[in-house]
């Protein structure tokens, strides 16, 4: 019924619109040179405004941006993004300002002539291979780079951890003593079996499921993803890694993690941004201030509560991981 | 044809009508009301974001069951903004646009009685009217409207135990595809016979207007890449509807295991990106196009480098197919093919600097008439730079992995291929209105409608990309689960400002549109003093476009203020005025472009 209410409204707002046509002068229609010289200036207004917003977003909203990459591969993704993002800024800056200024300069009047000018070699050789050499760099560090960080064949004494998606939650599972994951399939899910672990394998009795991801810092970490259902994709945006789940395969994604989630916390832009992020929950009303953690998060749509699907990563000292691992049961102690 | 004079009744006319420029205006007008639709959704689901989870009268009076007490349903939302983009990408930017303006253009631009079939477009628009009946009615169902991202993913799209709008919901969504699809592939092979084989004299392929050019090679991409996701989408209703296992493997849902083996979700992302991406420029190409024809005639100067326009074209239309797989680097593909993806589509930068220099060329040393249509076509030139040099971030692997489907994604292709297709869809209307219907559309209301338009949508994209850059995922239902996000909230709310004024901003165009049509000032012959054949037509729409023969084209669609002296910019005019119709002979000794 509401809606038929506002469709009422619309309509009516419609058609006294309508009636009000009756006596606007609608015969301006094609641009006079006072339009001209208006909107040439309005254009310059424009590009004010654009400037402040741009520049406004990337000085004040620098806070929010993801602090730097706290694994070892991806201080290169932050290298080649710093370089990217200095060119594309550059440009964007030239370009826009040739955009609207000229739109300025170059407002028409009756009495201008246009230059008739339809075609220079020389300047189209210049704007052709002035971009093909700078992608020329772009595209070799980033394909060095990807094939940097895809590369998990040179790690013999990774970590093996599997990540396990299902809708709505992430479990995983560590690969034990010989460092080999036992197969899985989802025909073998039963009861508190919940990853479908191929119990019949050797290699599955020495492996640990768990809720929450610790890993040591320094070492490889290889890890290995499932899904049992729909597409998830295992963001941990902190170590600039992502990769999809995918129902029927394992796909792979491997980083070493640098700093520790305790050395991360005092690291001066966490401080900032943790400070602000509990300012706007203090001011909200939240009782639970927020503090710093690792997250893997899930970043392919996945059904309804696809917006909170995610696992607390936690990265310690080897020696702490040891610990913890230790504490882990084994899947031979758990299923019977 | 035009001897043919048969007795033309209401349904004829208006409704079955054969005539091109009849089934330009009505998919310009259905096109228009799935666009209010879809921008309608986009302001719904926004004010969701801005507001979580808070109660709205707005909600309660159009989601019908799937808000409780004016909250909106997570899936609710996820159908939002599937709709939003389906809507957007295909029927108001695909058919809209594409259907509208090659429909009115091409048969007028090259010289010709109308398209090659008649009867064949007029299929062409039925079935996309009627693609776009079902489509509005998979709204109504009562699970809801397909839920799985415009993208339809499987197994999410396939399994309504997933998401329930992957039930009736995602069934009519496929066959509205595929009627949509059917409608596109006649429509532009129509486009292909009708621009190689009905060229009126002198209209080599090198005098075509950028425009035609534009459309013939979109129409060619169209054609090479919609089946492929016909395909797909016939796969897919065979997974659902008979059990098969294309794209489904090793699935364990609600608690039982199902009989899908050995498929594979990844081929069902490469059958669809090998549309999907060049559907992009399915939807930009025309755009660009029409900006060329708009920016050229309202600086008075003669498009820059037009041969090296037609290159571009037709290095971005054959790169586009090759570069789908940048949608997947992280997907689980192999590696190496990423590697190969990246490179192609890195190269894309290259002519896409060239348009855009020379646009920026065209205009310098101009002589420029800042009607609506041009300050749109300014408009698009300034959103494709900007959206444009973030696909040199995206492009790449290695920096893709981590801003992958966030924020930073939905930035840099609103901007690039959203908002620019939008700006050359308006700019095109405002400068083809009065060959559409007589009449002129005011200017005042198009001023306030572009500034409003320009500032919304920068309001709207810029500063989303650094929400993408703090990491937070799209078509996140909200993010108070994440408290790590809880800084972009205010960021959110100015964004959902922007995007509900601009979207509301929409109605000054909707009624300067209809009352122009009816009340606008009456146009002569040629309003904008534009050289191309379309323009020699007379004002009131006839069978066949011209009385008579139809025109000798005697030179290119560009000679703009050309002068005695090239050598000399404020020599006279060669013809006398600021610009020389096609149809005009050249002089003796006068050189062709």
């Amino acid at each position: 019924m509401l809606a038929l209410f506002y469709i009422f409204i619309g309509v009516a707002i419609g058609v006294s619109f309508w009636q009000i046509t009756r006596v606007l002068n609608l015969r301006e229609v094609i641009a006079t040179d006072k339009d001209n010289s208006n909107q040439g200036k309005y254009a310059i207004f424009f590009m004010v405004f654009f400037y402040a917003m741009m520049i406004y977003c990337l000085i004040f909203m620098n806070v929010l941006m993801l602090p730097e990459s706290a694994s070892f591969e991806g201080e290169h993704d932050d290298n080649l993004f710093d370089i990217s993002f200095w060119l594309i800024g550059i440009v964007q800056f030239i370009m826009q300002f040739l955009i609207f200024y000229f739109t300025f300069k170059y407002r028409g009047s009756k009495d201008k002539k246009a230059k008739y000018f339809a075609d220079s070699h020389f300047l189209e050789l210049i704007w052709t291979i002035t971009p093909a050499l700078v992608l020329v760099v772009l595209i070799s560090y980033g394909l060095w780079q990807w094939n940097n960080i895809m590369d998990l064949s040179d790690e013999k004494d990774a970590v093996v951890i599997e990540v396990y998606s299902q809708q709505f939650r992430w479990d995983a599972r560590y690969a034990g003593e010989d460092n080999t994951l036992g197969l899985g399939n989802v025909n073998y899910i039963k009861g508190i079996n919940t990853m479908g672990v191929d119990m019949t394998d050797k290699n599955s009795l020495d492996d640990k499921q768990v809720t929450e991801l610790y890993l040591p810092k320094g070492k490889k970490i290889h890890f290995k993803f499932r899904s049992q259902d729909v597409l998830h994709s295992a963001y941990m945006p902190h170590f600039r890694a992502q990769m999809n789940c995918v129902p029927g395969m394992v796909t792979e994604f491997g980083f070493t993690p640098k700093y520790t989630t305790e050395e991360m916390r005092l690291k001066e832009e966490v401080i900032e941004k943790t400070n602000g992020i509990n300012k706007i929950r203090r001011a909200k009303g939240e009782e639970e201030m927020y503090e710093f953690n690792y997250l893997l998060l899930c970043n392919k749509i996945c059904g309804a509560s696809h917006y909170n699907m995610q696992m607390k990563i936690t990265v310690v000292e080897q020696d702490e991981y040891d610990r913890w691992i230790a504490k882990q049961p084994t899947l031979a102690s758990v299923i019977k | 044809m035009s001897d043919h004079h048969h007795k033309e009744t209401f349904v004829t006319k208006y409704i079955f009508s054969q005539d091109h420029k009849m089934i330009s205006k009505q998919f310009l007008v259905t096109g228009m009301f799935m666009g209010i639709i879809g921008v309608f959704m986009s302001m719904l689901f926004r004010m969701q974001i801005a507001w979580p989870e808070q109660s709205f009268s707005l909600f309660e009076a159009f989601l019908g069951s799937h808000q409780t007490d004016g909250v909106m349903d997570p899936d609710m939302y996820l159908a939002l903004v599937t709709i939003h983009g389906t809507i957007m990408v295909f029927f108001v930017l695909t058919a809209g646009l594409s259907g509208t303006f090659s429909n009115l253009l091409i048969p007028l631009q090259i010289g010709a009685r109308d398209m090659a079939s008649g009867f064949l477009n007029m299929v062409s628009y039925w079935l996309f009217f009627l693609s776009s009946v079902v489509m509005v009615i998979s709204l109504f169902v009562e699970a809801g409207p397909a839920s799985a991202g415009w993208t339809i993913y499987p197994p999410l799209s396939a399994l309504p135990q997933a998401i329930p709008g992957s039930g009736a919901g995602m069934t009519l969504w496929l066959v509205s595809m595929a009627i949509f699809i059917a409608s596109s592939l006649i429509g532009s092979l129509n486009y292909i016979v009708t621009i190689f084989n009905l060229r009126t004299k002198g209209m080599k392929m090198t005098r075509l207007p950028l425009t035609m050019w534009a459309f013939f090679i979109t129409a060619i991409i169209g054609v090479v890449s919609f089946p492929v996701l016909l395909s797909a989408a016939l796969l897919l209703i065979f997974d659902r509807s008979f059990g098969t296992s294309f794209f489904l493997s090793d699935i364990f849902i609600s608690g039982e295991v199902l009989h899908y083996q050995g498929g594979s979700p990844v081929l069902f992302e490469h059958l669809f990106w090998f549309l999907g991406h060049p559907e992009v420029y399915i939807v930009l190409l025309p755009a660009l196009g029409i900006t060329s024809e708009i920016i050229s005639t309202h600086s008075r100067k003669p498009i820059f480098g037009y041969r090296a326009m037609i290159g571009s074209i037709m290095a971005i239309a054959f790169l586009s197919t090759i570069v789908w797989g940048h949608h997947m680097f992280i997907s689980g593909m192999n590696p190496f093919l990423g590697s190969v993806f990246t490179f192609t589509t890195v190269l894309i930068a290259i002519p896409s600097a060239v348009k855009a220099f020379n646009y920026i060329t065209t205009l310098w040393k101009g002589n420029l008439q800042l009607n609506p249509a041009m300050l749109f076509s300014i408009g698009l030139v300034s959103t494709f730079v900007t959206g444009g040099l973030t696909g040199l971030v995206l492009g790449d692997s290695a920096l893709d992995i981590n801003i992958h489907d966030t924020y930073f994604v939905v930035a840099h292709f609103h901007l690039v291929m959203g908002v620019s297709a939008i700006f050359g869809m308006y700019a095109g209307i405002y400068h083809w209105f009065p060959k559409m219907y007589g009449r002129l559309m005011n200017k005042a209301m198009g001023y306030w409608h572009f500034w409003i338009t320009i500032i919304c949508a920068y309001g709207v994209f810029f500063p989303m990309h650094f929400i993408g850059l703090a990491g937070l995922p799209r078509r996140y239902y909200s993010n108070t689960a994440f408290p790590m996000f809880d800084d972009v909230s205010d960021t959110n709310v100015v964004i959902t400002y922007f995007a509900l004024i601009g979207g509301i901003g929409q109605i000054i165009f909707l009624a300067n549109f209809f009352i122009s049509i009816y009340r606008g000032e009456k146009s002569s012959q040629n309003p904008w003093n534009s050289n191309t054949l379309e323009w020699t037509t007379p004002v009131e729409h006839i069978h066949g476009n011209w009385p008579g023969k139809i025109p000798e084209v005697h030179r290119w669609a560009y000679d703009y203020s050309k002068k005695v002296d090239p050598e000399d910019d404020n020599s006279d005019y060669l013809h006398g005025k600021d610009w020389v119709s096609q149809t005009v002979p050249l002089l003796p000794g006068e050189e062709p472009s």
